[in-house]
């Protein structure tokens, strides 16, 4: 079995996986950081999104070995200390979340997402969440999380 | 008045915390101590025989624990899956339901039924045991279709129910509603289908079974929106466990509409087989067992025809359906397109006569029950495009002719001719201002400046009614319910001033820990953050009923409304006795007890400590301060509103894109305007789904499930969907003691008349859900 070595939320993590074991799979079933979720198996529904090197990815479709080395941020990753993100506290704020499965792949999205772009409407944010599905909310509650988040976050 | 945290107040949700920052507990996310991993085979035919099943090899694979099949179960006494609801056919006959074994034993009657779990310690070995499993299939004919099954020459499904029939059921007058048909001045005729949905729930269904063999107890964790009704049902008819030995825990789920309410094969088998094993097995679908064997939804045939007489008034309504309920009739299967169906058909008007027969025939596919609506989308798509074209084939605008034919707001209670009897609503007031809100008199200027534009713009409409808060245990029990529809509520403060309310409901995304604790801030005077409300265990909550039919606020949130009067009841006398004062004298308001004409008073707090250090306490009165009550409601409730959405279509791609959305909606009264909106929201777009994007098909040829990927499946994304306007009127429900009717379902009940309406006004012709681009092109096409 490989070993692979890479930073999750700062921290410097190592493991022997298999070749074939699932960037997801490897930080739900090694690093028991289960805030990263699982909604399909076609690399379709953003559950699962992580950043990989500040670059939003969906862990489901890469493998632990390819996180080689790599900066890797989980949703448990995003606050500092108790310090909310500015996503995280809009989302409540605005109502983005029912269920909260998709909302962590959503909120890991969104962050790039603003991260980005420059400027951001309604039509452009629903594009950029063309790769998340959430089957609760309408969407509508999580645009306008965005919106407010982005101000935020350019402040 | 509303305080920032009591009723009707948008208070940001409690549980959200933990959601945001990664902390949610779902149920794969919680692993155990010796933790096995299941996997099932299913079958990959829609009918076969199983002529024999060798495990020989992948009893030698690595990693393995045991493979487990449906002989096993048999042998061990584990009963079928069983329907929980019994319909009386038009003959008197009761429905017929096959006996459903929750792994198959001889057959395998659609594709991705159960037939063996294999059990090994990771999840990775047990897929590659799976596929060292020998299974000699010999494929019998099947049938997709429902028109087809029930057809004379159909392929025989099961050898007990000949013609695939499950029940021919009926509901109003047919003299009465032939007679109009045959006299009236206009009669519309059409053909509906209500197109077969998957439910979908972001986090797959999963269970998790734990066995402790010191005191013989079965834990089952599981995606459930009701885990006493599982408890019940797992223990009473499948003989898992007895019920004080068998625990059921629904922790945090992600979403459910209707799909994870009932007793699935996969966790009756994880149930048991935790305890023959000895080893906790968890079992988690991915995402393509989940399109195979969730519960599907919808999927009716339709022949309706509306009478009116020359001012456009309904003179009668009659309906034909066939209704499609898979393979085998699952939990509520039965009462989905029967009385939450028929019962519905009267809409928000004066029908004289309704008449409505149900068939429901058996096919080579996953189980269909109850998602997000069950039933009453059906009822509303069928009366609200009837009425619709009705108005259209009359010359009569479609607005102008639902207000000729409202019941009147003077008229309630109000009886309809399909047993229910709506207690209040305000329908013309819900349309006058949705027409207000979308400017309805500027459409025809809307419409001529698409023209210009070489686009079709339409108008829909989609006036509906849902019954919720199910339901009155002997109502419900007269029409074949297996079960009593009350909910529990318990309040039980802490010595120090805090409150745990502990309800039969459960929240998989409704926002019960905030709507429930601002009932309970409200009305007793305690901060909200120190009220917690405590679901989803039946080791810890009290017998209760779940959440579905959007009952969880009018059933269980007025049970807490009974348990909190137990409360004010008891601590009147606690506070008599401390102030000196006779209890006809105490006066309660927000958690104050004061004497009256005295400025002499206790706190909620001062009394809840008294109740438990009771040193200077009444004599009659037991100390401690913890109140259950059970709340079986009056009557069903009547949301309603009226819906209008306006699209274009360009002709040459055949999109639709949706211009405007506006809802107006009758709630009753409102505990959290933002969750109800937000209810709304997620209600439309699934509503939204169904008519522009979502279907199930399976391909007839094969019996395969086509579209059983995300890929294949078309789930609305973010730019499906446009930005809707949501309002509310609040004519308060008078059967439960908070005024509320519930939101949950109605823009998934809504919002495929309305769009659909609002496609063929622009077309000006005829299509069925969904209206792909290929079907809107080629009907803007002429094709
Ligand atoms: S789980 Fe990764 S996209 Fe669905
Ligand atoms: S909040 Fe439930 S899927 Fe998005």
């Amino acid at each position: 079995m490989p070993t692979v070595s890479m930073t999750v939320n700062g921290k410097q993590v190592s493991a022997d996986v298999s070749s074939n074991t699932l960037l997801v799979t490897f930080i739900r079933e090694n690093l028991k950081l289960t805030g990263t979720h699982v909604g399909c198996d076609t690399s379709q529904c953003g559950a699962c999104v992580v950043h990989v090197n500040g670059n939003s990815a969906k862990s489901c479709t890469m493998l632990a070995v390819q996180a080689e080395g790599a900066e890797i941020t989980t949703i448990e990753g995003l606050a500092k200390g108790n310090d909310l993100h500015p996503m995280q506290k809009s989302f409540q704020e605005n109502h983005g979340l029912q269920c909260g499965f998709c909302t962590t792949g959503m909120i890991m999205s969104a962050v790039d997402l603003v991260n980005k772009s420059d400027k951001l409407d309604d039509a452009s944010i629903r594009e950029g969440l063309e790769g998340n599905i959430c089957r609760c909310t309408g969407y509508q509650n999580i645009v306008k999380s965005i919106q407010a988040a982005a101000k935020e976050m350019e402040a | 008045m509303t305080t920032e945290t009591g009723i009707g107040a948008s208070v940001r949700r409690k549980e959200d915390k933990r959601f945001i920052i990664g902390k949610g507990r779902y149920l794969d996310d919680i692993t155990k101590p010796g933790q096995t991993y299941g996997y099932f085979i299913r079958s990959p035919y829609a009918h076969a025989k199983i002529n024999s099943i060798d495990t020989s090899e992948a009893l030698k694979a690595p990693g393995i624990v045991d493979i487990l099949t449906g002989p096993d179960m048999e042998a061990d006494g584990i009963g079928p899956i069983i329907c929980g609801w019994g319909i009386t056919s038009k003959d008197g006959t009761p429905h017929k339901a096959p006996a459903h074994p929750a792994l198959a034993v001889s057959h395998v009657k659609y594709v991705g039924h159960q037939v063996a779990l294999v059990v090994a310690e990771t999840l990775q070995q047990a897929r590659d045991a799976a596929e060292l499993v020998e299974i000699d299939y010999e494929e019998l004919p099947h049938v997709i279709e429902v028109g087809d099954a029930l057809a004379s020459d159909a392929p025989q499904i099961h050898d007990d129910i000949p013609g695939n029939l499950s029940f021919d059921w009926e509901i109003g007058d047919r003299a009465a509603a032939e007679q109009a048909i045959a006299s009236a001045h206009h009669v519309t005729r059409m053909d509906l289908r209500n197109n077969r949905l998957i439910p979908n729930a972001m986090e797959p269904r999963a269970a998790l079974g734990e066995y402790d063999a010191g005191t013989d107890e079965i834990t089952l964790y599981t995606t459930s929106q009701n885990p006493h009704v599982h408890r019940l049902v797992l223990s009473a008819f499948n003989a898992v466990a007895p019920e004080h030995k068998l625990r059921v825990i629904a922790p945090d789920v992600g979403g459910g509409f209707g799909s994870k309410i009932f007793i699935y094969s996969e966790e009756t088998v994880c149930a048991w087989a935790t305890k023959k094993l000895d080893r906790p097995i968890k079992w988690t679908a991915d995402r393509s067992e989940s399109f195979l064997s969730d519960a599907h939804g919808r999927d009716h045939e339709t022949h309706a025809e509306m009478a009116f007489d020359a001012d456009g008034k309904i003179l009668g309504f009659k309906v034909s359906t066939k209704a499609n309920v898979g393979c085998y009739l699952s939990t509520f299967a039965s009462a989905v397109p029967t009385y939450l169906y028929g019962t519905l058909l009267n809409g928000q008007y004066t029908m004289p006569a309704i008449y409505c027969e149900v068939q429901a025939g058996f096919t080579n596919t996953a189980p269909v029950d109850a998602y997000r609506g069950a039933g009453r989308p059906e009822a509303t798509y069928v009366v609200e495009r009837m009425i619709e074209i009705g108005a259209r084939e009359m010359g009569i605008d479609p607005g102008e002719i639902r207000k000729r034919n409202f019941i009147p707001p003077d008229a309630y209670p109000y009886e309809t001719p399909v047993i229910m009897a709506y207690d209040s609503g305000n329908y013309a007031l819900a349309m006058d201002k949705a027409q207000a809100a979308i400017d309805y008199s500027g459409f025809e200027a809307r419409k001529a400046e698409s023209a210009q534009r070489g686009k079709l713009r339409g108008i829909g409409y989609s006036a509906f009614i849902e019954a919720c808060g199910i339901a009155p245990s002997a109502a419900v029990g007269s029409l074949g319910a297996g079960v009593g529809l009350w909910e529990s509520a318990q309040v039980r403060f802490n010595p120090t001033g805090s409150v745990t309310v502990f309800t039969g409901s459960h929240s998989h995304g409704q926002g019960h820990e905030t709507t429930f604790a601002q009932i309970v801030s409200d009305q007793l005077g305690v901060p909200i953050d120190q009220v917690e409300i405590s679901h989803g265990d039946t080791g810890k909550v009290p017998f209760g009923m779940g959440t579905y039919g959007s009952r969880s606020l009018a059933v269980g949130g007025s049970a807490i409304m009974k348990a909190i009067d137990k409360v004010v009841e008891k601590s009147k006398k606690i506070a008599a006795h401390t102030l000196e004062a006779s209890v006809e004298d105490i006066e309660h308001s927000g958690g104050v007890f004061s004497v009256a004409g005295t400025d002499k008073k206790m706190t909620m707090a001062e009394i809840a400590f008294s109740a438990y250090v009771p040193h200077n306490y009444p004599a009659d009165v037991e100390p401690g301060m913890d109140e259950t009550a059970f709340y079986d409601p009056l009557n069903f409730t009547f949301p309603a509103g009226t819906h209008i959405a306006e699209v274009e279509i360009d002709p040459e791609t055949g999109t639709t894109e949706i211009l405007d959305w506006v809802a107006v909606d009758d709630f009753g009264n409102v505990i959290n305007p933002m969750i109800v909106e937000g209810q709304v929201h997620g209600g439309l777009a699934q509503g939204i789904g169904q008519a522009l994007l979502e279907n199930c098909v399976y391909d007839k040829e094969s019996g395969q499930l086509l579209t059983g990927s995300y890929m294949d499946y078309c789930m609305p994304r973010a730019d499906d969907l446009p930005t809707f306007r949501v309002e509310t009127i609040n004519t308060p429900c008078t059967t439960n003691p908070l005024g509320v009717k519930g939101c949950g379902e109605a823009g998934a009940i809504s919002a495929p008349a309305a769009l659909m309406n609002a496609i063929t006004n622009a077309l000006g012709k005829e299509i069925d859900m969904p209206a792909t681009p290929e079907k809107v092109w080629r009907a803007a096409q002429g094709l």
